[in-house]
């Protein structure tokens, strides 16, 4: 749904906005869309092999919650997308499409990830984690739980995101304030306004999250 | 005498409820939270195409040519249809002009930036909130005259003049407009995103000529709405016409952000210049307004008849009201249509009246209480709100708020709604096996709709929350209404109930004799059918419905909005107060919330949980419309600037301060029946932030959202002695 724009032939300098997010992102050769939760991509990419892909799709392989998935997208498909339109994988959701909500969270390789802002062939050889990976209906998460308990979910639209982000701040600060949490959750957005119990839920499920890897030590002790 | 000819279907007592009014944790809570939760935007039937859609990039114009050609040759492609074809006038940015279908969503793109169109710019308008420069779009509205207001203003002991704005704001849900469209023969698939499950199929039949019947809606979740979701749009009609002209293949067409935010309902706009006078005690005794906005092109956009706000009863009032059509999307009804506008311009009027009489804002509004309608809920509220806000130990005189950079302050705002239920059928089914299921054509909006249906019915048949099956989100089911204006729960737990309490009544005459019996001295508790006094006559639930034989019973209810005031299961009209309290940081204009007091007086309580969660969610959304939610438009290119989310911003987790939640839970509203709650705390909150900044800095800062630059701009027209 873009425009055809036949009226500003000579481009006024280009703002943040006014980037094409996937021209950019194939101009540097970078996944973005490191989330917010202090956990920022610090190992150099692997170098870039001299190979160009596409325009055309070129096939590729994805390693989504322990399992490979072959699949042929184009160069210019999102991770989302990828997970979305051809896997239906749904949890992550497309709402912003350009890493400002979260909707679209993933963990990649451990990290919160917008897969929105990450090209799917970007996230070749990576273990990518979604909602659906570490909670299920059957077997709910602490995070799925504490989400219910403390009613952190209106629509609902957001909080797969949530949760995503939530289970990779935690897995990275297990003891965090509520302080923390109010900067490591910064990276996602809700409009029916959950935020009261979010808080409440992530905590939660921290202290469960802790006692249980406690009690699971023991056992292994 | 009782009533023996129809059944009885009030509430219970308070004291003898069971699942009413105890908190449950929502029905589909864990599906959301663990991803498997399918909204339609998630869906994928067979063979699935892709819609997209061409929009115009200019605020006004004629197209003079489109060529699709190019378009049409794109591998995958299946359909491309022309929506603005050559001499027709789009007017607005962002409306439709093409549309396309293909196997993929990136050739749907591609091929819509591959039409080609021509326009014809022509004059457009995209602002409103400098009204001299509206011209001939200005529309005034004829002048409304009560009492003597000249009269009274030139006796008045006081009288402040001020001019306030709030500006168009977008509904943003998080979950787009869209919808998957299939043909099967003449009859058509609908997956939309709705607030309207019963309806839309309709809305979309008389668009495209088909009749409702051969329409199935099928919707479990909505991501967002808040008003904007009712109609099928013309996202509907294209992915209908796509689908028909790709075979019936599924069409999928969801708007990307950019469409959204430009095309998909917004708030209207509120402007105005305001003169308020007192007595010399602080009795409110005249009101003027003079005040402006647009709805997009249709002007439109508030009604002024709410003026003053709450404060209905001034004596002397002169109102005048001036619609602007602007070259913008048109605006829909945004969660309490009218009242955070009208709520902000009059308490921030009567605060900035207090400050210049010197009178504590609190004071005043409790002393003109009987200008409302309801001065006893006022009064009560607003001393409530202080006692929570620590009003008397926390307010100051305005600006009088120490010497350092960051001042705090507190500020009051106030509002009113209706929310009294919707029509609204229910089918209520018993088992032989014990089951039981309820259908309604209704739909979940995120309030939690589903569990308090499934709450309404295990309270009448004595059942646990678990076992009542609640089927909703489909229009084979009976129809309910819309989800708008907070009329929902009152509609749905009402005909909940008059279904539920219809098939108990079978139920107990199926079994009436086998416990040797009549009907009427049957109730129904703890999964057990017992003789009301004789504990040691009883069947369990089970047994009870195993007598039923083979025969199911299935009994309907209605709730008829027209009979439902003298039945009592549902009412409207509830009052609210709300105190921020905020601290604003002189040196960089930054404002933090650091509590916002919601007090809410309210029907009965279905689920306190859930009820809790609607306060909080609009607490949250007064916050993002205060401090940070506008619609940017530049008038030099016609364009909105801020069409995504990083620019179009919204408060996050950081952002909100605590939210302190007052429900007036009590046996004197719950005799008033169930209301709906979706709206009125959504009402004051914009007005209480923007009074708690005046209180805070010592002066006000007329246009919400008190974002840093209009903060520093205020403190800088003030001479800085903040
Ligand atoms: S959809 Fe990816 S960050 Fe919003
Ligand atoms: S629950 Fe609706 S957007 Fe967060």
């Amino acid at each position: 749904m873009s425009e055809i724009d036949s009226k500003v032939p000579n481009k006024p300098p280009k703002t943040k906005s006014d980037f094409s997010r996937r021209g950019f992102l194939k101009g540097v050769g970078i996944s973005g869309g490191v989330l917010s939760t202090g956990v920022l991509e610090t190992e150099a990419e692997a170098e870039p092999t001299a190979k160009v892909d596409g325009p055309g799709a070129v096939p590729i392989t994805l390693n989504i919650n322990g399992k490979m998935h072959k699949l042929e997208v184009e160069p210019r498909v999102t991770l989302c997308d990828a997970l979305r339109n051809r896997l239906e994988i749904t949890a992550a959701k497309r709402v912003c499409d350009r890493g400002t909500c979260g909707a679209c969270t993933v963990i990649i390789n451990g990290k919160a990830v917008y897969s929105c802002t990450t090209l799917a062939i970007d996230a070749q050889g990576k273990r990518i984690e979604t909602l659906e990976g570490f909670s299920t209906p059957a077997h709910p998460h602490a995070l799925t739980k504490a989400f219910l308990d403390h009613d952190a979910e209106q629509c609902g639209y957001c909080t797969p995101g949530f949760v995503v982000a939530a289970k990779a701040f935690l897995d990275h600060n297990p003891n965090p304030t509520e302080a923390d949490l109010k900067t490591g959750l910064g990276g996602n957005l809700c409009r029916c306004g959950t935020y009261m119990g979010i808080r409440k839920a992530v905590m939660q499920a921290a202290k469960e999250m802790k006692s249980a890897k406690v009690a699971k030590g023991t056992a292994h002790a | 005498m009782p009533d023996t000819t129809t059944p009885n279907y009030h509430w219970p007592p308070m004291a003898d409820r069971r699942v009413i009014g105890k908190s449950h944790s929502r029905l589909d809570g864990i599906q959301k939270a663990s991803g498997a939760a399918k909204y339609n935007s998630d869906i994928k039937p067979a063979g699935m195409l892709f819609g997209a859609i061409l929009t115009c990039p200019h605020a006004h114009a004629r197209v003079t040519s489109i060529d699709t050609s190019e378009a049409e040759k794109i591998p995958g492609v299946t359909a491309v249809r022309v929506i603005m074809g050559p001499g027709k006038e789009v007017q607005w940015g962002g409306a439709e002009v093409a549309s396309v279908s293909a196997t993929s969503e990136e050739a749907a793109n591609d091929a819509v930036k591959a039409i080609k169109v021509e326009y014809e710019e022509l004059p457009f308008l995209v602002r409103e909130d400098d009204i001299s420069k509206a011209g001939n779009r200005a529309k005034a509205a004829g002048e409304q005259v009560t009492g003597d207001p000249d009269k009274a203003f030139q006796e008045a002991a006081y009288t402040h003049e001020g001019d306030y704005g709030i500006p168009v704001i977008t509904h943003c849900c998080l979950e787009s407009h869209g919808n998957v469209v299939a043909w099967e023969g003449d009859k058509l698939s609908l997956w939309p995103s709705t607030q309207n499950v019963s309806g839309i199929g309709g809305d979309l039949g008389r668009a495209i000529n088909v009749s409702a019947a051969n329409i199935h809606v099928h919707q479990d979740h909505i991501g967002g709405g808040f008003g904007s979701k009712f109609p099928a749009d013309l996202w509907g009609v294209e992915a209908a016409e796509l689908s028909k002209q790709s075979g019936g293949k599924p069409v999928k067409i969801f708007l990307d952000r950019k469409t959204e935010l430009l095309i998909a309902g917004n708030r209207p706009s509120a402007f105005g210049h305001i003169k308020v006078a007192a007595d010399k005690d602080g009795k409110i005794t005249a009101w003027e307004s003079k005040t402006w906005s647009t709805g997009g092109l249709a002007g439109g956009g508030l009604s002024a008849d709410l003026f003053p706000y709450v404060y209905r009863k001034v004596p002397n009032r002169r109102i005048n009201h001036t619609a602007i059509s602007t070259n913008t999307g048109s605006a829909r009804a945004w969660r309490a249509p009218n009242h955070e506008q009208v709520s902000y311009l009059t308490c921030s009027a009567i605060e900035d009246l207090a400050a210049k009489m010197k009178m504590d804002p609190l004071e005043v509004f409790l002393k003109n209480a009987d200008l409302t309608m309801r001065e006893e809920a006022y009064t009560s509220q607003l001393k409530k709100a202080a006692e929570l806000a620590d009003w008397k130990k926390n307010w100051h005189q305005r600006g009088d708020s120490g010497s350092g950079a960051v001042k705090r302050g507190l500020g009051i705002g106030v509002g009113t709604w209706g929310g009294a239920g919707h029509a609204s059928q229910c089918q209520a089914t018993i088992h032989p096996d014990g089951s039981v299921e309820v259908e309604l054509g209704s739909q979940d909006l995120g309030t939690g709709t589903r569990t308090i249906i499934a709450m309404v019915a295990a309270e009448t048949l004595g059942l646990p929350v678990s076992a009542i099956n609640v089927k909703i989100g489909d229009s084979t089911y009976p129809p309910s209404g819309a989800s708008g204006g907070s009329t929902t729960v009152g509609g749905v737990s009402s005909s909940t109930r008059k279904a539920t309490v219809n098939a108990l009544d079978k139920l107990f005459a199926a079994v009436a004799p086998s416990l040797g019996t009549t009907p009427d001295k049957l109730e129904a508790v703890d999964r057990r059918i017992v003789v009301k006094g004789d504990t040691s006559k009883s069947l369990t639930w089970e047994a009870a419905c195993r007598k039923l034989g083979t025969n199911k019973i299935s009994e309907s209810g209605e709730n008829n909005p027209r009979t439902a005031p003298r039945e009592g299961l549902n009412t409207g009209g509830v009052a609210g107060v709300q105190i921020a309290d905020v601290s604003v940081d002189t040196e960089t204009g930054l404002v933090k919330m650091n509590r916002l007091i919601a007090v809410h007086d309210c029907g009965l309580i279905i689920n306190p949980k859930t009820a809790e969660s609607q306060i909080f969610g609009a607490c949250i959304m007064s916050v993002c419309s205060a401090l940070f939610e506008e619609r940017v438009a530049d008038q030099q290119i016609g364009r909105v600037l801020n069409p995504d989310m990083e620019f179009y911003k919204l408060a996050g987790i950081m952002d909100i301060g605590e939210i302190i939640v007052h429900l007036d839970i009590s046996p004197e509203n719950d005799k008033r029946g169930v209301i709906g709650l979706g709206e009125p705390p959504a009402i004051p909150g914009d007005a209480a932030i923007g009074n708690a900044v005046a209180n805070a800095i010592g002066v006000r800062v007329p246009q919400l959202p008190l974002t840093a630059d209009r903060v520093l701009a205020a403190l800088a027209s003030k001479g800085g002695n903040a």
